[in-house]
Formats: structure tokens, C-alpha cells, sequence
């Protein structure tokens, strides 16, 4: 594994494209978290209206890549991106960017989750409280039995709305921290290995809903589970020592990887 | 909100709170300050080798002296009676905790040493004034009812579970690997502890002595009630002496006009226990941290 | 340690004297709490409590040293509880390792080991004189809020670093601001361990009496303070009065008055466990 891999990552606008318009756009980033470089000269386009999943083995760098896209990185102290990442054109990590408005954007789910220690109710609607985006409660009400319904997860908490988030299970947790994403109306969905920590019943809703969601968002997901990527996501991207190997449709990756390295960790060889 | 007004907000909000932060170093500039101040004024009337090295304090006599020795000796013969109590049994009661004590002997213990840790002071001064002076006596005719026996006693139990906690905590960051090893090599749990486990944790509980030692030099109300009033240049535990901290409550509870050279003494001896604790704290931080370095 | 009996017999004998060191604290403790029961118990009653101090031992009250405590208290709170817990979520939550926070920090940490006498030094230079409050409650309850500062800080601060990683992830993915994150989900959630650190830094600053001796609380004094700029005295230095005093009946009354302060100490205590289980509860 000595030879460079920079020049691999060409060979990826060889395969056919997908059709919807180019959401982010990211060219020649490098992130560092003091000294150290995590991420080495990444350029990839990442489409509307379709999933995206970034596979690798463990410490390749795909969740910190994924934490690029909605600057979640800065709350860490000495992190330093250079690079460009583009949403709809406008770099995001130019000065003139609010990085509040840019998150409200680029809504994320976590792998381990997150609920805050409210009630139901209260973790659908704190997002739009902060953000003011219901002018009264029935309005309020309104979002938050939509969000919760587009979460699949209406049916089992809508008479317990009052109740701890807590009390849930954890893949109903998981589908209330996507509702609570989805409340503030994102355009961008970032998925950090939303299953990782869930039973194949639960896994399996989660990728239905990942599925159902592609028509309104687009969503990047960060998976360990070469399975999962294969059956939720659209494009692919393989990433390994915090480059990128390849990316391209994910059939392709999955049965005709361009590189000897893709297809060794596709094939179970290593990772 | 909009964009400008919401940054606006969390501006101020940030400058605020490290304004909060900030105020704790004028604390720390008032406290030198103020020390620093009246302590000049008060060389400029008594020199500073007077002060230092005389050996009678009568500053409230008409033929004052201002030798503070009498003062130190009071403090130190105290503060080395608490620690004679509060270092052995701190530690042992520290080694018990972390490599003898079954968990539900912690539940009981740990309890008791924080309420011995929360009682008031002026407390222990009534304990040690009106229980273990009478106590004493009993055993010791000549002791005189205040003497620097009883209150050192007594604040070693006071200093006790601070020595016991701290070392636990040196005890506890020694790895389990160590005493694993020398276990392996046939060591009874004992051989372990004092072998092993302590001369690992060396640094850490010189630093919970340190501190300990600062406390105690530190230490007012128990001094103030059970060990008089009396500055004396002396070593005998049974006889009344005075420390700088219950000197400053002595002039404080009279009415010592403000500028006098009366009211200036009391920031020249509080000047003195600053630097000296001062030192011992940075001393136990010092060793604390190379602990830290040693384990981390 | 050669034989099997010498080792045995040696950690027998590190065992059996940490055991007794350790009864001998428990020891302590309750001839200390038995002691001041025995003495101070029959003076205990209400009219103990509501009444004024008295050159007659058998009359004399605690009541304006009571409500001194009270006030002096209320004062500390009042100031050190906002600045230190501002101070505290300063230097968790944007400090961020730098210069300035790292001065801080050493400088708390020394400022935690400062005798408490030397507070009374700079309250005395400072509040009574400089600032001219007079040894008044107002003067007493500043002083006490620069000795509960440091303690509220580390507390506070000991409580902010048990708020996860991931909730403040969760807003922040959210839209989330800094200090919205803060203020409704940090602090919400650190609230019972803030809470019993403030409960704890209030119950050394009731028992303080050097610090207030310093500054010029009275020792006598037969009103109750009325108001910010009253002179005043305290519990503690009731009693150090009264234990001062030659005649044994005095001594009875410091007992009683001892009793009072630590059913104080005490009740402070059981509202800050009440406190923390509803908190926990409520957020259940």
C-alpha cells in the first residue's frame, strides 16, 4: 500500500454521473486536528435528491469528512480545514457565512442517539423554537406531528407525546432525533452511522425511512456496513487513511471497483 | 432574529461571562495589593530584620516589639502537632481505603470523613477548649488550660480526612498493573501497599501533605479559642502560645484605630501566612502535576 | 519477611491499625457531637432563639446573630452564585485550552488555598475602608462571596464537564447558538451537580468566622440587622464570644448555640439532596 493514492481519485469522473444537479462541491480539502492531518486533498460532488454513502474502514476519516459538511468540526478546539466546500454554490467557509443559518441547512443525526432529556414533544420542538419557526402553538403542533410522521415513528408516540424521550427504544430514539432534524426543514440530511448501534428490526426501518426521505433531502451516510451501503445509497464513496479512493455509482463500486484497494475492502479482504 | 442581532447577542453574552471569569484575578491582584500596601507602610516604621528576626512581640505595649519569631514558632508547633496526627493516620486511613476496604466499609467511612471535613472552626475550638483540654489534663496536671497541645490535636482530626482523600486519590491513580506485578511475584497485600503502591504514589501524597501543612499553618478559629494569647519563643506543647492567624483575630476583636502601627501589624503577619502558604500550595501543585505527568 | 507467619502477621498489623485510626475518627466525631449535645441541650428553646444576647447567661438569645447569619448569606449567595457560575461556564465552554483561560484556572486554583483570614484582610482594606461599607452585612457578605467564589467555580465547573459531548452535538446540528446550547441543554442538564456544589460552598461560608471577625463584625450586638448597610454579627462569632467568656454558663449557651448552626448546616444539606432528586426526576 506504499503507492500514492492522489492520483487515483481522477478516474472517478470516468463513470456516468448522476442526473440530479451537483448539491456540494468539494474541492482540494484538508483538515487537521492540531498537528495531525485527517483528511488529505479530498475533492468529490456530492447530487440532490439522492443518498450518498461514505464506506471505509474505522479512523478513515469519513465521519470527520461528514462533520465538514455542517462545520460541526469547529466546536472542537485546533481543528483547521483548508479547501473549499460548496452547497448550492456559496463556500461555507467563507467569512460571510453564519455557520448557525448553515447547520439549520445541513440537518445531521448522530450514531449514538442524542435525544435531550425532555419530553417528545419538547425534542421536536426545540429546534424550531430557536429558531422561531412556529408563530404559534398550533402551529408548532402542526410541525411536529409532521416531522414525526415523516420520521415514521407518529404511530407509536403520538398518544405519549408528554413522556420522556428517554423511555423510547432506541431505534424509536433514533427516529425522533430525525424528526427532530427534519422539523427545521434542512436541505441536506447527514447521517453518522445512524444504525451502528441498533437491531436488525430497527436497521431496517431506519433504511426504509432513509429511502422514503431521498425524494425531499439530500442525504449523506456514513456507514461501517458495506450491506447497508448497498442497499440504501445511490453514489458511494470509499475512503481509506483519510483519502478518497473512489467514488462512483454504487453498483459499480460494488461489483466493478476501478481500484485493487476498493475492491479488496468491498470484497472483505481487509478492514 | 436576524443574523447581525443574533451575533450581536452572543457577543455580548461571551464578553460577559469572561468578564466573570476575569474578575477571579482581581481577586488574586486585591488580595497581594492590599498586603503589599500596608506591609510597606508598616518596614517604613519597623525594619524588615526586626520583624523577621526579633524574638519578643509586644506590639501593643508601650515599648513595642515587633519581632514576629514568637508568632511563627506558635504556628509551626502547632501545625507540626496536627500533622504528627493528621499525616500517619491521613495515610493509613488512605491505604486502607484504596487496597483493604470492602465496598461497604467505604459506604460507611467516606460519609463520616466528609461530615468530620464540613464541621464549622469555631467548632472544633469549642471541642478542643472545653473536651479534650479537660481531657488532657487529666493525664497531663501541668497543662495549662490553653496550650498548643489540644487545638494541634484537634486540627489534626480536622486536617485528617483532606490527607486521607487526596492520597487515596495518589493511590488510586497508580496503575493496577503495578500491584497485578507484584502480586505475581508472591507479595502479601501489605508488601504491596507499602512496597509498591505508595513509593508509586510518592509525589501525590507529598502533595496532600503539603497542603495539609498550609491548612493547618492557615487555620484561625481553633487556635484563636484553645491556644491563648500568649506570643511566646517556645517548643513546649503545654504552654500557652499564640499563632499569626489568632494574633490577627486578637487585634481584630479590639478597636485598633485604622493607620496605626497596631492595624498595620496585622497585614505584615498576613502578608508572612500568605507568602508561607502560598508557597506550600504552589509546592503540592508542583508535585501534583509531575504525578499527574507520571501516570497520565 | 521470611516466614509465612511473619507476612501474615505484618498486613494483619497494617489492617488492624488503619481499622483502629479509622474508629478512632468515628471516635472523634462522636464524643464532638456528644460533648456539645450534653452541654448546650436544655438551653435549647424558643426563647433561645428570638431573644437578644444578654450579660445574663440564662437570658441571652441568639436572635440577631441568626438573622445576621441569614443575611450575610443571602449577600454571598446573591453575588457569588451568578459570578462564579458565569466564571465556571466561561472556562468550560469557550476558554478552550487558551492563554487566558489556562491563567485563570492556575489562578483559582491558588486563590482555593488562600487562608480564609486573608479574605477578611483584603475585605477589611477594601469593602470597610476603601469602599466605606462600615463592617456592615453588606461588607460580610462580600467578603464571604470572594472566599465561596473559587469553591463555586470548581463545583460548577466539575458539573458542566459531566454534560455529554453528543447533547451539545445535538443542538448545535440543530441551528442551534452557543449560548442557546448553554442555557437549554448544558445548564439544564448540570443543574443538580451545580446546585449541591453551591449548597456545599454556602454551608462553609455559614460556618466561616475568621474572614468576619477581621473585617469588624461585632461581637456584641443586641439588634437584629435591618438592612444592607447594618452592622451585624454572626453565628459563629456568637459563639466564639461565648466560648471566650470565663463563666461555664456562657460555654452552655456557645453548645446551644453550636446546635442551632450545625441543624442549619444540616437542613442546608437536605435541601440541596431534595433539591438534586427532583431535578433528576422532573428531567426523567
Amino acid at each position: 500500500m506504499t503507492t500514492s493514492l492522489r492520483p487515483l481519485v481522477t478516474r472517478t469522473s470516468d463513470s456516468p454521473g448522476p442526473t440530479t444537479p451537483v448539491k456540494i462541491g468539494v474541492t482540494g480539502l484538508n483538515f487537521f486536528y492540531g498537528q495531525k492531518q485527517a483528511l488529505t486533498d479530498l475533492t468529490i460532488n456530492l447530487h440532490a435528491n439522492i443518498v450518498t454513502a461514505f464506506i471505509g474502514p474505522s479512523g478513515c476519516g469519513k465521519s470527520t469528512f461528514l462533520r465538514t459538511l455542517n462545520r460541526m468540526n469547529d466546536i472542537i478546539p485546533s481543528t483547521r480545514v483548508e479547501g473549499r466546500v460548496l452547497i448550492d454554490g456559496e463556500d461555507i467557509y467563507s467569512s460571510s457565512t453564519d455557520v448557525v443559518d448553515l447547520r439549520r441547512r445541513v440537518g445531521m443525526v448522530f450514531q449514538k442517539s442524542n435525544p435531550f432529556p425532555k419530553s417528545i414533544f419538547e425534542n421536536v420542538a426545540y429546534g424550531l423554537r430557536i429558531n422561531g419557526l412556529a408563530r404559534n402553538r398550533g402551529e408548532m403542533e402542526g410541525r411536529i406531528e409532521n416531522s414525526l410522521k415523516a420520521a415514521a415513528i407518529w404511530d407509536e408516540v403520538k398518544d405519549r407525546l408528554t413522556e420522556s424521550a428517554q423511555t423510547l427504544s432506541g431505534g424509536q430514539q433514533q427516529r425522533l432525533c430525525i424528526a427532530r432534524a427534519l422539523a427545521i426543514q434542512p436541505e441536506i440530511l447527514l447521517m453518522d452511522e445512524p444504525a451502528s448501534a441498533l437491531d436488525p428490526i430497527a436497521t431496517q426501518r431506519i433504511e426504509e425511512l432513509i429511502y422514503q426521505l431521498k425524494v425531499d433531502y439530500t442525504i449523506v451516510i456514513v456507514t461501517h456496513n458495506m450491506q447497508q451501503a448497498a442497499r440504501v445509497s445511490d453514489q458511494t464513496a470509499f475512503f481509506w487513511l483519510g483519502q478518497l479512493v473512489e467514488s462512483g455509482p454504487t453498483e459499480k463500486l460494488f461489483t466493478n471497483p476501478a481500484e485493487k484497494l476498493t475492491e479488496d475492502y468491498v470484497t472483505g479482504r481487509f478492514g | 432574529m436576524t443574523r447581525t442581532s443574533r451575533r450581536w447577542t452572543e457577543w455580548t453574552i461571551e464578553r460577559a461571562l469572561q468578564a466573570c471569569a476575569a474578575g477571579s484575578v482581581l481577586i488574586t491582584v486585591g488580595i497581594i495589593g492590599v498586603l503589599v500596601f500596608e506591609t510597606v507602610a508598616f518596614f517604613r516604621e519597623v525594619p524588615i530584620t526586626d520583624f523577621l528576626f526579633g524574638t519578643v512581640w509586644t506590639p501593643q505595649f508601650s515599648d513595642a516589639q515587633f519581632g514576629v519569631l514568637p508568632l511563627v514558632t506558635g504556628t509551626l508547633l502547632v501545625s507540626a502537632i496536627a500533622m504528627a496526627v493528621a499525616l500517619p493516620a491521613g495515610l493509613l486511613s488512605a491505604i486502607y481505603l484504596s487496597e483493604y476496604a470492602p465496598a461497604r466499609v467505604r459506604r460507611v467511612v467516606k460519609p463520616v470523613l466528609e461530615v468530620l471535613a464540613g464541621v464549622p472552626t469555631v467548632v472544633y475550638g469549642y471541642f478542643a477548649l472545653l473536651f479534650v483540654t479537660p481531657l488532657l489534663q487529666t493525664v497531663f496536671p501541668t497543662l495549662s488550660s490553653f496550650n498548643a497541645l489540644s487545638p494541634g490535636l484537634v486540627m489534626g482530626i480536622m486536617i485528617l480526612p483532606l490527607v486521607s482523600s487526596l492520597s487515596e486519590d495518589a493511590l488510586h491513580a497508580v496503575p493496577t498493573g503495578l500491584r497485578e506485578g507484584a502480586y505475581a511475584l508472591g507479595s502479601t497485600r501489605m508488601q504491596t501497599a507499602l512496597r509498591v503502591v505508595v513509593p508509586a504514589a510518592f509525589s501525590g501524597i507529598s502533595a496532600s501533605f503539603i497542603l495539609a501543612m498550609s491548612r493547618a499553618i492557615g487555620e484561625t478559629m481553633i487556635v484563636a479559642i484553645a491556644a491563648g494569647q500568649q506570643p511566646r519563643l517556645t517548643g513546649n506543647p503545654m504552654s500557652p502560645v499564640e499563632t499569626m492567624t489568632a494574633y490577627i483575630v486578637q487585634i481584630s476583636m479590639g478597636d485598633t484605630p485604622t493607620g496605626s502601627i497596631g492595624y498595620r501589624t496585622i497585614f505584615a503577619v498576613g502578608m508572612l501566612l500568605f507568602v508561607m502558604t502560598f508557597t506550600l500550595n504552589l509546592a503540592s501543585d508542583w508535585l501534583r502535576r509531575r504525578f499527574r505527568e507520571e501516570y497520565a | 519477611m521470611s516466614t509465612r507467619a511473619s507476612r501474615l502477621a505484618g498486613d494483619r498489623l497494617l489492617q488492624t491499625m488503619s481499622i483502629l485510626v479509622l474508629a478512632l475518627s468515628l471516635v472523634a466525631l462522636a464524643a464532638l457531637l456528644y460533648d456539645i449535645w450534653s452541654d448546650g441541650w436544655y438551653r435549647l428553646d424558643w426563647q433561645f432563639i428570638t431573644s437578644l444576647p444578654s450579660r445574663r447567661a440564662a437570658s441571652a438569645g441568639i436572635y440577631p446573630a441568626l438573622v445576621g447569619s441569614l443575611y450575610v448569606l443571602l449577600v454571598t449567595a446573591v453575588l457569588a452564585v451568578p459570578l462564579g457560575i458565569g466564571a465556571a461556564v466561561y472556562l468550560e465552554e469557550y476558554g478552550g485550552g487558551g492563554r487566558f483561560a489556562r491563567l485563570i484556572e492556575i489562578n483559582i486554583a491558588n486563590l482555593a488555598g488562600v487562608p480564609s483570614i486573608i479574605y477578611g484582610l483584603l475585605g477589611l482594606s477594601l469593602f470597610v475602608r476603601a469602599f466605606q461599607m462600615g463592617p456592615s452585612v453588606l461588607a460580610g457578605g462580600s467578603t464571604l462571596a470572594l472566599l465561596a467564589l473559587p469553591v463555586v467555580i470548581l463545583s460548577t465547573r466539575e458539573a458542566l464537564r459531566t454534560v455529554p459531548m453528543s447533547a451539545r452535538e445535538g443542538s448545535y446540528a440543530l441551528g442551534a447558538t452557543q449560548w442557546q446550547t448553554i442555557w437549554h441543554q448544558v445548564l439544564p442538564s448540570a443543574l443538580p451537580g451545580i446546585l449541591t456544589g453551591l449548597i456545599l460552598a454556602m454551608s462553609r461560608a455559614i460556618g466561616e468566622t475568621a474572614p468576619l471577625i477581621t473585617i469588624g463584625a461585632l461581637a456584641y450586638l443586641d439588634f437584629a440587622p435591618s438592612g444592607l448597610m447594618s452592622p451585624f454579627t454572626v453565628l459563629p462569632i456568637q459563639i466564639y464570644n461565648w466560648v471566650s467568656l470565663p463563666q461555664p454558663a456562657f460555654a452552655e449557651n456557645a453548645a446551644a448555640g453550636i446546635i442551632v448552626l450545625l441543624v442549619l448546616l444540616l437542613t442546608l444539606n437536605a435541601v440541596a439532596v431534595v433539591l438534586r432528586d427532583r431535578f433528576q426526576k422532573a428531567r426523567q
